[in-house]
């Protein structure tokens, strides 16, 4: 469905939609994942079934190996650090020591030689856990008088973000009116198809530990399993093979790869773990979970002047390192403004520790939660107004650049209202509304929503340090060689995982060197072999390790023409790559790459000095940050009778600076809007009261099916980055960001008749009927009876 | 534990001869035990499709089988799709339309396009999708995925 | 998520499974068939039977067989077997389209008609289409043979009349008249998943009014069963939107509805209204 003309980079590679280098092997079963490693020891963990409580003791038979707590002597805890925000650093232990906090904690590990007996193993540990009341629900945390969860975030408030901009308080009494929104998110989980797994071996000649795991950022593992363990780096290599998946879930350190490589050292052997699928509902890393208050004070022309929010989130029961529990509330504070210019602001973003399972990054970060509320915000507004959507959105969008935000956040070049215009002709309003108004008419209930938003992509250590982070991620660097045969090789920093880097990179290297992109092998994953860098995370590797890879390749082009310039005797200018050559323009006169390569290892004497040996260059590259836009629009079915929606159509128009390969960057917005879907409709991870997850299988917490999906409809611009060497933003995010708010708008859209609110998600058919029953009740108590509809 | 009981299992035409327990599901047997790390375990309790692979003409998922109960039977796995270097045309159409990401749930997603493909080479576009909501995939948003497989569907018939 | 250890044993035919069965019942031993539900539950160590009694390589299991009155179905017949029309006539093109909502393509084709009922979860497509059908079922054992009516076989939330020791060996459905229709809908959030309510009904037209109405309702109660009131709300009314309206909202009054964290009695009511009506509008 794509409409995808790439805008003429001039370029040989770059814009071409070329077939993946990745999949060959992945198409034949060649792949190569974490739990295919064959291992000695095999690992189960214990897992709290309770939600908060003192651990009395933890028993199993006589002669089992059952390592718990008291056996980690000299394990630090996870301790995750802000320098801001009143953060309050709270541990983690690695088993936990005295006290259990959610349940699916890990208490004690059974260890056997094969999964099935260490799982028998496991079913015989008994942990004897004095029960306390658990706190599950975030507002019920910051009520007077709960209990606390960890004695060093009093309130149980872990940090909290404020600002106020100065003309705040004028402004907003002032406002012609005031519009608000009380929106909830509920939990989910990134369920990436590959759970988390890791396998730790030892080599007895050198007493190494090598650790295989699924993670996104491989070197990060390494600083951080090191840290906790007391060794020395360079004693620990940490490989990430292929991942099946990771969306933000695989960037956290887990505490079982830590216990896993402490395993190893200690039986000197190889141990390895793969975690099950209701381990990862229930014990891998949440998201999302959030309540937020937030009102738009407008002027008469419904023009936005100010916002005031209120966020709190869920952070659960210990804070995710590096980027802390602050991940989502801080988030929410920094972005809420989104693509709107609004130049008042008010915040307070308080992330609230719970007896639940962790919060950490999921695809979007906070962005399609406060994407969803703002959306409601101007769609609600729009209502109160009397204008359509799509007016309040002309209205108020960001049109000139760069535009600096109530937060300070500086946002380049980008397309906010060429998108909307873009979209709102492509999906053709007139027509729709009208066969809104002849469906109504048969009872049958359409919608339409739109949702606009900003991505921020590709942001470096400026960006990430103005949150205070202990560890502050942000640069990349590139390794490139051309090696003595003439094929390329360039190691990263980043971890792709799905993205299509090994790809994108050839394409940008292949364009610069003059070589096809079929001879480049990009390395990645093991810090034995790739430079040390943050991974694959936040819409940031074809940005930063893309610019990173761009300015080594200027340099080995560089050097290329010096190289032959010697051996073609001619000036470097008049010398173009090209087609794996190196020739003099007008002339016939060429040497292949390989030849130069060959040269510039083997005969490094005929350089005389003038050249370095070896063809090895180096970029390092940490940009500012660049923003991403995209208008995503939904129109749904909602069967009133079941509250069941159905997307009908799903149409986005974005803008993503230059495409590298429009068939990846196409897909990485396909499966981003697989997950808002999932996030707006279906995807639930729920607690009961007493802090047990319901949702703990694939049949209650549900990722959308092919089924479920709309064809996605695709439209972009591309306004080069003024802000990212390659003129490319990042895009990995944006499905997910847009779609829940677009989904969700329809819906409130298609229930207009009944006027019914819904500020909730996953908007699920029980919500909505919940609301349409509550609907007319209320019309029924108000005599009002006729809603057109039967109900 | 219980004893372990001696099986073959012919994979791709290829017998493995392996020592299992009766608990032993096919997948975790293929894997572990014969080797074939193609097929994937996504959630060990029928949803996700991760692990489909071919039993006697058969797609089925092989987290809820006993490889016991496989014996004597022909298994077929993305390993064995490909015809030496040519490969099957559901492969090539995965990597021509971009049905795959990070390749995980890809092995599970091939086998179950051929198998129903083989039973079924006329099935209707409609049934094709709800054959497909059969599995999951995290990644590519399923339009990929539907578009690979209606091509390699075409590319089966001729 | 490994299944406990447990006994397997594979009897070649009914007598060797029955007197297996017999033996290793009072140790915890169940039937195995499909597996498409068993396994699962195993693999979350839900159940971990010692022993079990795997009957898939039984002869005389297998058949699907039609006297022209009723449709007997072995044990060891897969849901699969149902995508084509088993047997001429409306229950053939019964089976063959409610087959097609059971769970996914290679569920159907490992999982059994018998064994969903002796499973008899809620939701199951094949215990709505017994229990509104009037199956009977033949039950096998040491002790001998038995025949329980679709009304007394499902006792509650998977959970039946079968003893520990008795196979589920045949159901009996009895064929339906040439002129009968049927109509089927059910309702879950994902394709394929259980549904939250299911309705099938079927009826004759007698001078243009509905005789032997049938009305099952799956996935609301305990076990699926036929509202006698949504049945009463037909019979001798032409079919059509006021008496399909009638029928649906009988039905919703009539069931107690099962509750869980998503679904209050009052939504499930609301379902099993639409599911009816659909169901009714489906027939025509």
């Amino acid at each position: 469905m794509s409409t995808h003309e790439t805008k003429g980079s001039g370029l040989k590679w770059v814009g071409r939609a070329i077939r993946r280098l990745e999949d060959p092997a992945l198409v034949t079963g060649q792949g190569r994942f974490t739990a295919d490693l064959p291992a000695t020891h095999w690992v189960r963990f214990v897992r709290s079934p309770v939600a908060a409580g003192t651990i009395k003791s933890v028993s199993f038979p006589d002669g089992a190996r059952v390592i718990t707590a008291a056996d980690l002597t000299g394990v630090k805890k996870i301790t995750p650090m802000l320098h801001k925000f009143s953060y309050r650093p709270v541990g983690q232990s690695i088993l936990a020591d005295g006290q259990v906090r959610y349940v699916g904690e890990p208490v004690a590990i059974a260890v056997a030689s094969s999964e099935e007996d260490a799982e028998d193993l496991a079913d015989l540990v008994e942990a004897d856990i004095d029960e306390t009341p658990p706190l599950v629900d975030a507002r019920a945390a910051l009520a007077d008088g709960a209990p606390q969860i960890h004695a060093e975030a009093p309130g149980n408030v872990i940090l909290e973000g404020k600002v106020q901009t100065p003309g705040f308080d004028s402004v907003w009494d002032r406002a012609a009116k005031i519009v608000a929104i009380e929106a909830r998110s509920h939990r989910q989980n990134a369920t990436p198809m590959e759970a988390r797994a890791g396998h730790a071996s030892y080599d007895p000649s050198t007493g190494r530990i090598t650790l295989t795991c699924t993670t996104q950022m491989p070197h990060l593992m390494r600083t951080a399993i090191a840290d906790l363990l007391g060794m020395r780096e360079s004693d620990l290599r940490v490989i990430a093979p292929d991942v099946g998946g990771g969306f933000g879930q695989k960037m956290s350190l887990c505490a079982e790869y830590v216990a896993l490589v402490w395993l190893a050292r200690k039986l000197k052997s190889s141990v390895a773990w793969t975690e099950d699928r209701r381990e990862n509902l229930i014990a891998s890393f949440h998201s999302r979970d959030q309540y937020i208050s937030l009102e738009g004070a407008f002027d008469q022309d419904s023009k936005l002047l100010a916002l005031r929010a209120d966020v709190v989130s869920n952070v659960g029961a210990y804070s995710c390192f590096p980027t802390t529990s602050g991940v989502e509330p801080l988030m929410a504070m920094a972005e809420m403004p989104g693509p709107y210019d609004v130049q008042q602001y008010q915040c307070l973003a308080r992330g609230v520790l719970t007896n639940t399972c962790t919060m950490a990054a999921y695809r979007g970060v906070s962005r399609p939660v406060i994407t969803f509320t703002l959306e409601r915000l101007m769609d609600k507004a729009a209502t109160a107004f009397g204008i359509d959507p799509i007016d309040i959105r002309r209205r108020n969008l960001i049109g000139t650049f760069p535009y600096t935000s109530a937060m300070g956040l500086v946002y380049d070049e980008a397309t906010y209202k060429e998108t909307l215009e873009m979209a709102v002709a492509a999906i053709d309003v007139p027509a729709f509304r009208a066969r809104q108004q002849a469906a109504r008419a048969r009872g049958q209930y359409l919608g339409i929503g739109f949702a606009t938003f900003s991505e921020r992509t590709g942001y470096g250590s400026p960006a990430f340090a103005a949150r205070g982070m202990a560890i502050t991620p942000g640069w990349e660097t590139v390794h490139l060689t051309v090696d003595p045969s003439g094929f390329v090789e360039a190691r990263i920093g980043s971890s792709p995982h799905g993205q299509g880097l090994r790809t994108t990179l050839a394409q940008i290297i292949a364009d610069e060197i003059g070589v096809a992109p079929d001879i480049i092998k990009v390395i990645h994953g093991d810090t034995d072999t790739a430079p040390y860098g943050w991974g694959t995370f936040a819409s940031r590797s074809l940005v930063i390790s893309g610019g990173a890879t761009l300015l080594a390749a200027r340099k080995v082009r560089a050097k290329l023409l010096k190289i032959a310039s010697h051996m073609l005797e001619a000036a470097p200018e008049d010398i173009v790559l090209e087609n794996g050559s190196a020739k003099v323009a007008g002339t016939d006169r060429t040497v292949t790459i390989a030849a130069m390569a060959r040269e510039a290892y083997t005969q490094t004497h005929r350089f005389k000095g003038e050249i370095e040996p070896g063809l090895t260059e180096s970029g390092t590259y940490d940009p500012p940050g660049t923003f991403s836009n995209a208008c995503h629009v939904a129109i749904v079915a909602v069967d009133i009778e079941t509250g069941f929606v159905r997307i009908e159509r799903f149409l986005v128009a974005e803008d993503a600076g230059r495409i590298i390969n429009p068939m990846i960057a196409d897909g990485q917005v396909h499966g981003g809007v697989a997950q808002g879907i999932g996030n707006a409709l279906l995807e639930e991870i729920v607690y009961d009261e007493s802090g047990g997850i319901l949702t703990a299988n694939l049949a209650d917490y549900m990722p959308p099916t092919a089924h479920e999906m709309p064809p996605i409809e695709l439209h972009h611009l591309e306004t080069p980055s003024t802000q990212s060497i390659t003129k490319a933003k990042g895009l990995g995010e944006g499905g997910s960001i847009g779609a829940p708010a677009a989904v969700v708008n329809a819906i409130n859209d298609a229930l207009a008749p009944f006027n019914v609110q819904i500020d909730e998600i996953p908007a699920t058919p029980q919500r909505i009927r919940a609301a349409l029953r509550d609907a007319t009740n209320s019309a029924r108590s108000r005599e009002s009876g006729n809603l057109g509809a039967t109900l | 534990m219980t004893e372990k009981s001696t099986i073959t299992l012919t994979i791709n035409g290829h017998d493995h001869a392996i020592a299992v327990e009766p608990r032993r599901t096919l997948v975790d047997a293929i894997r572990e035990d014969c080797g074939q790390t193609g097929t994937h375990i996504g959630c060990e309790h029928g949803i996700c499709g991760a692990c489909t692979v071919i039993v006697d003409g058969e797609p089925v998922r092989s987290c809820l089988m006993f490889a016991v109960q496989a014996e004597g039977k022909a298994i077929r796995t993305v390993e064995g799709l490909a015809a030496g270097d040519t490969l099957h045309p559901m492969q090539q159409a995965f990597i021509d339309h971009h049905g795959l990401q990070c390749g995980f749930c890809t092995p599970g997603f091939l086998m179950l396009a051929v198998g129903v493909l083989e039973r079924e080479p006329d099935i209707s576009d409609d049934d094709l999708i709800d054959v497909l909501s059969s599995n999951l995939c995290r990644c590519t948003g399923y339009q990929n995925i539907i578009k690979a497989v209606r091509a390699a569907a075409a590319e089966m018939r001729k | 998520m490994k299944p406990a250890a447990f006994i397997r044993h594979v009897p070649k035919t009914l007598d060797e499974a029955l007197k297996v069965l017999s033996d290793v019942a009072p140790d915890d031993g169940r039937v195995l068939a499909g597996g498409q539900s068993l396994v699962p539950i195993m693999a979350f160590r839900l159940a971990k039977p010692a022993h079990l009694v795997d009957i898939n390589e039984v002869e005389g299991l297998q058949h699907i067989a039609c006297d022209g009155k009723t449709l007997s179905i072995g044990a060891r017949v897969r849901h699969a077997a149902f995508h084509k029309p088993v047997v001429d006539g409306p229950l053939g093109a019964l089976l063959s389209y409610v087959a097609r909502h059971i769970a996914h393509y290679p569920i159907r084709m490992r999982g059994t008609f018998c064994g969903s009922l002796a499973h008899a979860d809620p939701s199951s497509e094949w215990c709505l289409v017994s229990a509104t059908l009037g199956a009977t079922m033949v039950v096998k054992s040491t002790r001998g043979e038995r025949r329980i009516a679709a009304a007394d076989f499902f006792e509650g939330i998977m959970s039946t009349a079968l003893a520990e020791d008795e196979l589920l060996a045949e159901v009996r459905l009895p064929l339906l008249a040439a002129d009968t229709k049927f109509g089927f809908y059910e309702f879950s959030r994902r394709a394929g998943d259980f549904a939250m309510a299911s309705s099938l009904v079927t009826y004759r037209l007698a001078g243009g009014k509905i005789a032997d109405a049938r009305v099952g309702v799956g996935g609301a109660e305990p076990s699926p069963r036929r509202i006698a009131e949504a049945e009463a709300a037909l019979n001798g009314n032409a079919p059509g939107e006021d008496h399909f309206r009638a029928a649906a909202a009988a039905a919703a009054d009539a069931v107690e509805p099962l509750e869980d964290h998503q679904t209050t009695g009052e939504y499930r009511r609301d379902l099993v209204r639409a599911v009816v009506h659909r169901a009714l509008e489906h027939s025509i």
